[in-house]
């Protein structure tokens, strides 16, 4: 494999796998609650909705011309890229709080007992709930995938990394019966961040019409300055003072 | 109506995340690197700086903002 399809594929596993233990906290929560066979029945029709939104999307964005669809790629991964890269950066850094799947679970628990009896034949909550947590996690994911893809003309490669993450942390769920609590969402995060946005100025740039010194080379010096920069801010929001000791703790605090 | 509305605020809130700032800065570091590679010029270097102003500045003011 290629260095930018070996890039593509860890990029759309760890995104994938990120997005699916959120979904597997909430589908867990209403389905252990309520109803797991409304749970089930929302999780389908949400597959099928972003089964749907992915067979309408690829094929227009593959029919671009490749400058137009290295811009709109590019562009997108980089909007895309620079929130979980913000996010992650505040996580870090102790501005915003760490998601916590254990506390997640319990919120989403507790709001399935309060939402009221339940339907034996049909439970709405649970298939509403089931139905916009997976929707709603796994569009970024189509946005991921169908991008990455595209512009390498992988989609296949990038649909198979995501289905591998998702078909993991399934296997995780069903193992331990409870949220995936223990994986390291901020690092998976802020690793995620840091190639969307890497690839995404690599991309961008070309598609703009930039030559970039080396050619393709040159992301091997984009993922790590962005990765150096990512952490730079973390130890410059944690303190007045930046030394290597806070770079330190900044790499300690993303792992966390 | 209602529902097309709910829909555009969607997709408004799905591109522009938690800071819109982010999404227009983008666009016009894409639109700049475009219009100033047409006269020859080495342009690679915009999109980088202007990624890295963008997240310095929508972090500290994230940090403010708390």
């Amino acid at each position: 494999m290629s260095g930018p399809g070996f890039g593509l594929a860890i990029s759309v596993f760890l995104a994938c796998a990120v997005e699916a233990v959120e979904a597997l906290t909430i589908v867990l929560a209403v389905g252990t609650t309520r109803s797991w066979r409304s749970a089930f029945i929302g999780v389908g029709a949400a597959t099928a909705v972003l089964a749907v939104v992915t067979l309408a999307l690829g094929p227009a964005l593959t029919a671009l011309p490749l400058s137009a669809l290295r811009v709109v790629v590019g562009g997108l991964l980089l909007i895309f890229g620079l929130q979980w890269l913000r996010k992650a950066i505040l996580r870090a850094s102790g501005l915003k709080a760490l998601h916590d799947e254990e506390a997640a679970f319990e919120h989403e628990t507790a709001a399935a007992r309060a939402a009221g009896r339940v339907d034996r034949s049909f439970d709405a909550y649970s298939f509403a709930i089931s139905f916009k947590g997976v929707l709603l996690e796994g569009l970024e994911v189509v946005f991921i995938v169908l991008t990455f893809g595209a512009n390498q003309h992988r989609i296949p490669l990038a649909a198979v990394a995501a289905a591998v993450a998702l078909l993991v942390v399934v296997a995780a769920g069903i193992a331990v019966r409870a949220p995936l609590a223990r994986v390291p969402e901020n690092a998976l995060k802020f690793g995620v961040g840091v190639m969307l946005t890497s690839f995404g100025i690599f991309w961008g740039a070309e598609g703009a019409g930039a030559h970039w010194p080396g050619g393709d080379a040159a992301l091997l010096a984009i993922i790590p300055a962005t990765l150096a920069f990512a952490l730079m801010l973390v130890a410059a929001l944690r303190g007045p003072r930046t030394s290597a000791r806070d770079e330190d703790r900044a790499t300690e605090a993303v792992r966390a | 109506m209602k529902r097309v509305e709910a829909l555009l605020r969607f997709i408004w809130d799905f591109v522009t995340g938690d800071d819109w700032r982010i999404a227009a800065g983008v666009v016009l570091a894409l639109g700049a690197t475009s219009l100033a590679s047409n006269g020859g010029n080495a342009v690679w270097w915009i999109l980088p700086l202007a990624v890295a102003m963008l997240l310095a500045l929508s972090v500290w003011a994230a940090r403010r903002s708390r």
